[in-house]
């Protein structure tokens, strides 16, 4: 009841758009741009053809690959950089410069590396979410307060039961928050690594649909499905927000 | 009045000097503090704010290396914090992250217990955390906090307690309710007490001796004797003389 009165605004304003939209697409009287009601029948077609699930399970899957590889090195490298000061003062300068660099630059080197099947997208994920993640864990292992350390050291406590039970359960919530950002920009980035010269993937279906006929109806519902589809993955990573484990942080 | 020269205090405490130094400007803090604490007995240590009482806590529980001087624990030098003693910090160090009862094991891991948790339940419901093992620490208040804090600290069955301050965010109620339990538990374990405390009556209600710290650098200025036999009536005449002749050296008078 309270949830649909507070969401009520901003479905006003998705009905206005979709209204000044179509009226829009009327008075101009455009061959090309598409109505909304086009759209809507544009990616029943897909889901007929069964195309639509191939384009977004492709999409997922090379994220999947990416980012999985990407949390794999992150976490441990994040974690043994804030923890061992030479490690950090010796590998975050270089991180510094490769961090700004825009995943579309290494394009060029993908394809060189990795030519123009799969393993080219899901180099360009696994290097655009790797950086924040590990920026974000060792931001996470400096600012455990000291306090909580100190402690532990009373207790005399082996190496493993200080990481398990302090340092990475400290770090946790930056972990979580470092693999949100992480899998945002994946998404953001799969899409434009996917309208190189791949034959599968939204970002695929996007430049298909204008290059084979100028079918912009499909190339907004491609639009509108990443929009969704990267909605429901930051719902998911914000569930995790919410977890027993991290719950700690946000409790004050 | 200082007792001295028993050849085998368990914290002997040998002219230890510190200084802390910052851009250029060198700022001491501890001046050659000289003070033995007796098996099981209970020191207060009472001091105007930031002369160097925690200072001097964290180079006994050998948390600070001494710039001169040093700290012997049983006779022997101690260089590095052990959990023969555990400290008890200002600002508290309960882990957030961990539930009452995971806190209160923290101490036995690697330990060979077999039954950690029925340790740390005991503990709990010495304290009076009895039904709260499973909460986590932003669940709780901040009396029991400090209560978790002392358990998780007697788990190990410490030789000493270091405690800076430990009941002084507390209301006067709860804090004399804690000063009970505290000493209810002290008579079943015994154990070594050093305790930082603002309040000149707690130290007069818990203490066997109390010594009274000087302005920054700080030296121990006055050492006082706690006769009373427990439990103490704080209003009693003698409690009262003792509690005027504390604050004169404090330099308030009351
Ligand atoms: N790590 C440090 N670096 C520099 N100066 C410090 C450091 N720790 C303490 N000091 C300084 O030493 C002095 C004594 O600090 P300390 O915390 O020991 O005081 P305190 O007696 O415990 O005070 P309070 O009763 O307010 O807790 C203060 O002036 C403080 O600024
Ligand atoms: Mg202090």
């Amino acid at each position: 009841m309270n949830k649909l009165t507070q969401s009520l605004p901003s479905i006003g304003v998705l009905s206005l758009l979709l209204a000044a939209w179509w009226i829009a697409v009327a008075w101009s009287g455009s061959v090309i741009f598409p109505t909304p009601w086009q759209v809507v029948t544009g990616t029943a077609e897909l889901i007929r053809n069964g195309t639509l699930w191939l384009h977004i399970s492709s999409s997922l899957l090379r994220v999947a690959a990416g980012f999985g590889l990407a949390v794999a090195l992150a976490l441990p490298l994040g974690l043994w950089m804030g923890w061992v000061n030479g490690a950090y003062l010796t590998l975050n300068p270089l991180f510094q410069i490769l961090r700004p660099i825009s995943p579309i630059a290494w394009i060029p080197i993908a394809i060189l590396w990795f030519g123009v099947g799969n393993a080219s997208p899901v180099f360009l994920i696994f290097i655009s979410s790797v950086f924040p993640m590990i920026v974000q864990t060792v931001a996470g292992v400096h600012t455990i307060e000291k306090r909580y350390l100190r402690a532990a050291e009373n207790f005399g406590v082996s190496r493993y039961t200080l990481f398990r039970q302090v340092v990475i359960p400290a770090v946790l919530p930056q972990i979580v928050v470092g693999m949100r950002i992480g899998l945002g920009v994946a998404w953001l980035v799969v899409v434009a690594a996917e309208m190189i010269a791949l034959r599968s993937g939204l970002g695929y279906l996007i430049m298909d649909s204008r290059n084979a006929g100028n079918r912009y109806d499909l190339v907004i519902a491609g639009m509108i499905i990443i929009g969704l589809i990267g909605l429901l993955l930051d719902g998911g990573m914000r569930l995790l927000e919410g977890h027993r484990l991290v719950r700690w942080r946000y409790a004050h | 009045m200082h007792t001295n020269g028993s050849a085998r205090a368990k914290i002997d405490v040998r002219n230890v000097r510190k200084a802390f130094a910052s851009e250029k400007v060198s700022l001491p803090v501890v001046d050659g503090v000289d003070l033995q604490v007796a098996d099981g007995e209970f020191v207060a240590l009472i001091g105007p704010s930031g002369c160097g009482k925690t200072t001097l806590m964290n180079l006994i529980a050998g948390f600070l290396q001494p710039d001169d001087g040093a700290v012997f624990i049983d006779g022997i030098e101690r260089r590095k914090p052990s959990s023969q003693g555990i400290l008890i910090s200002q600002q508290g160090s309960i882990f957030p992250w961990l539930t009452v009862q995971e806190n209160l094991m923290f101490g036995l891991n690697g330990h060979a217990h077999t039954d950690k948790t029925g340790i740390a339940d005991h503990y709990a419901s010495i304290v009076g955390l009895k039904g709260f093992e499973t909460s986590y620490p932003h669940q709780l208040s901040g009396g029991m906090l400090k209560r978790a804090e002392l358990a998780r600290a007697l788990v190990v069955k410490p030789e000493i307690l270091y405690m800076d301050e430990p009941f002084s965010a507390l209301d006067a109620l709860m804090g004399l309710r804690i000063r009970n339990e505290l000493l209810r538990i002290l008579a079943e374990e015994r154990h070594t007490v050093l305790m930082i405390t603002h309040d000149v009556e707690e130290a007069i209600h818990l203490a066997d001796r109390i010594l009274v710290l000087s302005p920054r650098p700080t030296r121990v200025q006055a050492v006082f004797d706690v006769p009373f036999a427990h439990p103490r009536r704080l209003t009693s005449p003698e409690a009262q003389e003792l509690r005027v002749a504390v604050l004169r050296q404090l330099g308030v008078d009351a």
